[in-house]
């Protein structure tokens, strides 16, 4: 660069400095030395946090496997005849069906001429009314109070009281959500604060479902990992609790302590015992407790029990049960209903200091409502069919075969990847998938950090385009250093699942010997 | 240190309280469900328990929400939403065939032909492709892409997402976004949760509250000083004013942002609701095209609908879209993937998006009631419109700009001193002080104008022109009533 231009840049730099303060358009230097005007929003120009943002479970692979869709429609020859999406938990995209009773319930009332159908037993028709009876103007389109419709918020609770034995709940710690994930998040911003060493940290464990992640990386708050034992089946352990805790407590401020059961990535059931630990620690080290229970209807493994926090809380006696700050997390996308597009869940509050919960109500008001189809939804999965109504034969037969299927799938995932050499996969307590440990050659570890990728990262992308299946490689989820998993879903149906493993086992023979 | 020990004082120990909670959410209000709307609510309450009020029902004219007000839904919509939940009455003759073909058209876009997968975090393709039909339909023919159609979960998710995107800086590089004054209170709420700086531009009451680009500038050029504007945000029709913006008022704004170097955020929930007579809805969209690629090529715009309004009034199910114009291909990118953290958009709302960009059309069995309906609807809104403006009109001390589209008024008020000294006494903003008693003596709700924004010394409310006609007679009947009341107990 010759003088003049050096000039001409510094020039430049200066008047674009007071430029920005006039916030007229930088001008940039393209290659061809046309300038052109920035646009105002660019990479470099928008939110910092945003961008530090990673979601896995959407991330570049399902991006590819879309692509090979795109291609394979179009008539492209692929070694596969199909692209299998194994790696989100979505229940009927994979074939599962619906409950009858709930989409008839959905369908009254949307349109409730069907009242009068004769086609529709009574007891779909008596919680249709009752729904839209507790709807401004009898209609589903009418925006709901921001908290979530009344008589579901209190059905909620009565679930709550059966499910836990009879432990008392308020329906007004209950506020119905836009999934799940809708309340994590919420959860999450109200409890982010402070600057530097007295940032919010979070603990979440590793592997983790990278909701978690993302929103605290979004918020800029702190990732605090604590990792899952997988010589144990994935349990938690306190010990390991408190080294990360204090460790973070060098850099952070750690406030709230995450916990998924039963888990996902990893599908443990916690035991009680282990559920108590966990709020011990809560209560010792003062951490705001955040039970993420979608799965609560998926445990498949003799001896696992699921037992809600909640519970398990109120259980410890007054000296917890009135100090521990929890929030417990349900939604409608899992279990047997696998409901994911209707965006229907709450969260139980406990213990919430009576001003943040205002300004909770104050924050979700601002959204004015959870999408009013869920929240009718969510208050027939709390509220099913009792024995004794008509619905109530087809309805347990519908739920018991989802869920023994399931149970079914995860014995068999289990049992088929452990054949395999280079795969050892723990039991698959609950929830949706398996989360296999995989040996990868030092040839691939490699080949693939050569590429840049994450190796287990290059292996799920190999069997993508050698197989058509579509896995979420471990580093997605966290796993400690040098080891490497994939998480797939248990959700295709039987069938199919035993081709898929097979061919997973057949990838992983022949991945290992091309990289031996 | 345990942060008890920090802080030297208990809140029973709790970790999460108001000084150890996030800053930024205290900050945020939200007047169209705040105080005066939890008070209704506690009235309801007691008047279900017996307790005698001067009124037998509180009438709830702070939210606009049609069906809770009696407005009925789209029969077309919701016979294709009953089949989509429940695809067994595909098989039920009393379904016209133009529904079920909507339904199955659905259906075998869902994964598992369910409404219950979770559709691509952008939103179910087909429904992205009709959107972008409908847009060039409405446009005049002006091209859209699909792939610049982001379904979200109401206008208002869209909204948040692209301004957190716009959001970054510190201290006088921060963010600011021009925002008008008065506005909808997302926005001021958005702005205060992200912490971008809040750039406040008057609409001129005394012209209809129209936009005035000498405005835009003083309200710019007083930002720069303390902040990086970067955003402009405008709602057309307007909320709460209701103002139907001029086409060259758009193109004037389309110039300033493009001068200024802004991003455009065009809120048009409101398009079909145009009572005036030389009112016409222009999208920004539309407008930025025909000024040729100097301007279509270059300015970065997003653009808002939803199905809550219009004539669907359909706000439970939380639809909506926007398209981006000239988005950075990276920055696409950035915002697929931040969609993609909260997987999609209730599908739902999704069909039901897909229905309203794709209505009946005149060959198809369900068009004649489909039109009747909606234009039902429609002229009735207009007629409340003006009902509305002639009765306040009518009121001294009330003076009420025509009300050109959206489903608000929102009259200026003028208030006895006595009044607003009374107001202040109590620590109450003068119009949330006649506001609240307005609520007390007659059980109407209205959101005072405080909470959207107004000049200072200037007061008004916003109430809805949803109640059926001769529900609303009889509330602008007592409003007139409570207002020359008022006048005289403050006098």
């Amino acid at each position: 660069m010759n003088h003049g231009t050096a000039l001409l840049w510094k020039r430049r730099a200066l008047s674009s400095l007071s430029a920005t303060r006039r916030g007229l358009p930088k001008e940039k230097m393209s290659e061809n030395g046309i300038m052109s005007r920035a646009k105002v929003l660019t990479i470099d120009t928008m939110n910092p946090t945003v961008k530090k943002v990673e979601y896995a479970v959407r991330g570049p692979i399902v991006q590819r496997a879309v692509e090979l869709e795109r291609e394979l429609s179009e008539g492209m020859k692929k070694p596969f005849a199909e692209v299998i999406k194994a790696n989100i938990g979505d229940a009927h995209a994979m074939g599962q069906q619906p409950i009858t009773f709930f989409r008839q319930v959905l369908a009254l009332c949307s349109y409730p001429e069907l009242l009068s159908d004769s086609t529709f037993p009574e007891d779909a028709k008596s919680r249709a009314c009752r729904i839209l009876q507790s709807c401004g103007g009898n209609s589903m389109g009418a925006y709901s109070a921001s908290q979530g419709i009344d008589s579901v918020r209190q059905d909620v609770a009565r679930y709550i009281e059966r499910r836990d034995g009879g432990v008392a709940c308020d329906p007004d710690n209950i506020y119905l959500t836009t999934g799940a994930s809708d309340g994590i998040v919420t959860m999450l911003k109200l409890l982010v604060c402070g600057e530097g060493t007295t940032r919010t940290g979070v603990m979440i464990p590793i592997p983790q479902y990278p909701l978690y992640s993302a929103a605290l990386a979004e918020l800029g708050a702190v990732q605090i990992d604590y990792f899952l034992n997988e010589e144990k089946c994935w349990s938690l352990d306190i010990t390991e609790l408190q080294r990360a805790v204090n460790e973070a407590r060098q850099y952070c401020n750690p406030r709230a302590l995450c916990i998924i059961n039963p888990g996902n990535p990893t599908g443990q059931v916690q035991s009680r015992q282990c559920i108590e630990d966990v709020i011990r620690f809560a209560a010792k080290e003062r951490l705001f407790l955040m039970a993420d229970e979608v799965y609560q209807d998926n445990v498949y493994a003799e001896g696992c029990q699921f037992h809600s926090f909640k519970k398990v809380l109120f259980e410890m006696g007054p000296e917890y049960a009135e100090t521990v700050e929890l929030a417990s997390f349900h939604s409608t996308s899992k279990c047997y209903m696998g409901e994911c597009g209707f965006r229907g869940g709450y969260m139980e509050i406990i213990n919430m200091d009576d001003e943040v919960k205002d300004q909770l109500t104050k924050l979700l008001s601002v959204r004015l409502c959870p999408p009013v189809p869920g929240q009718a939804l969510m208050d027939l999965v709390v509220n099913p069919p009792q024995p004794g109504e008509p619905s109530y034969g087809s309805f347990i037969k519908e739920r018991t075969a989802t869920l023994s299927a399931l149970a079914e799938k995860a014995k068999l995932t289990e049992q088929v990847l452990n054949t395999v050499q280079g795969i050892s996969c723990n039991p698959v307590q609950g929830a949706m998938y398996s989360f296999p440990r995989i040996t990868i050659p030092e040839k691939a570890v490699k080949e693939a950090t050569e590429k840049g990728q994450q190796p287990d990262m290059f292996y799920c992308m190999k069997m993508l385009e050698e197989t058509g299946i579509c896995l979420v490689p471990g580093s997605g989820f966290g796993q400690k250093d040098g080891t490497y998993h994939f998480r797939m879903t248990i959700l295709p149906p039987t069938d199919k699942l035993k081709i898929l493993l097979n061919k997973v086992k057949e990838f992983h023979q022949r991945f290992t010997q091309q990289y031996s | 240190m345990s942060q008890q020990a920090v802080n030297g004082i208990s809140h029973r120990g709790r970790v999460l309280t108001l000084d150890s909670m996030n800053p930024n959410v205290k900050r945020v209000e939200y007047a169209v469900r705040g105080p005066i709307v939890q008070r209704a609510v506690q009235i309801e309450k007691e008047l279900k328990e017996g307790v005698k009020k001067p009124f037998t029902e509180v009438i709830k004219a702070n939210i606009g929400d049609a069906h809770a007000m009696g407005q009925k839904p789209i029969t077309f919509f919701r016979q294709v939403l009953a089949l989509c939940s429940y695809p067994a009455l595909l098989e039920d003759s009393k379904f016209p065939e133009d529904v079920k073909k909507r339904a199955q058209r659905i259906l075998e876009a869902c994964g598992g032909h369910s409404i219950g997968a979770y559709s691509t975090s952008q939103g179910i393709e087909c429904i992205r492709q009709d959107v972008a039909r409908y847009i060039e339909k409405r446009d005049g023919g002006i091209p859209s892409n699909p792939d610049n159609i982001y379904l979200s979960t109401g206008a208002s998710d869209a909204i948040v997402t692209i301004l957190k995107l716009l959001v970054c800086g510190e201290g006088r590089d921060r963010t600011g976004v021009m925002i008008s004054i008065p506005q909808y209170p997302l926005y001021s709420a958005a702005l205060a949760d992200l912490g971008a700086v809040q750039i406040n531009y008057y609409l001129d009451e005394d012209n209809c509250w129209s936009l005035n680009i000498a405005e835009l500038r003083r309200a710019l050029n007083a930002a720069r000083e303390h902040c990086n504007p970067r955003v402009l945000c405008i709602i057309n029709p307007g909320n709460p004013t209701g103002q139907v913006q001029s086409r060259q008022c758009i193109e004037d704004v389309i110039r300033f942002a493009k001068e200024e170097h802004l991003f455009l955020m065009a809120d048009e929930v409101y398009q079909d609701n145009v009572y005036a007579e030389g009112c016409q809805f222009h999208s920004f969209k539309k407008v930025l095209f025909e000024m040729g690629p100097e301007y279509s090529n270059t300015v970065e715009m997003a653009s808002f609908h939803s199905t809550s309004k219009c004539y669907m009034g359909e706000c439970g199910f939380r639809g909506g879209y926007m398209e981006v114009i000239n988005l950075d291909p990276e920055v696409k990118a950035q915002l697929i993937k931040l969609v993609s953290v909260r997987l999609c958009p209730p599908v739902p709302g999704q069909a039901l998006l897909d229905l309203v960009v794709n209505p009946p059309q005149p060959d198809e069995p369900s068009y004649a009631t489909f039109m009747t309906e909606r234009t039902a609807v429609l002229s009735t809104l207009a007629e409340k419109a003006r009902l509305t403006e002639q009765i306040f009109n009518t009121v001294p001390g009330i003076t009420c700009n025509p009300v050109q589209g959206a489903m608000y008024t929102f009259p200026c008020i003028t208030l006895p001193q006595k009044a607003i000294d009374k107001a202040k006494e109590l620590g109450l903003v003068p119009d949330m002080f006649y506001c609240m008693r307005l609520l007390e003596e007659d059980g109407i709700c209205l959101v005072p104008g405080s909470g959207f924004g107004q000049r200072e010394g200037t007061y008004h409310f916003r109430m809805t022109i949803l109640p059926p006609t001769d529900k609303l007679k009889v509330v602008l009947q007592k409003i007139r009533e409570f207002h020359l009341r008022f006048t005289q107990e403050f006098s």
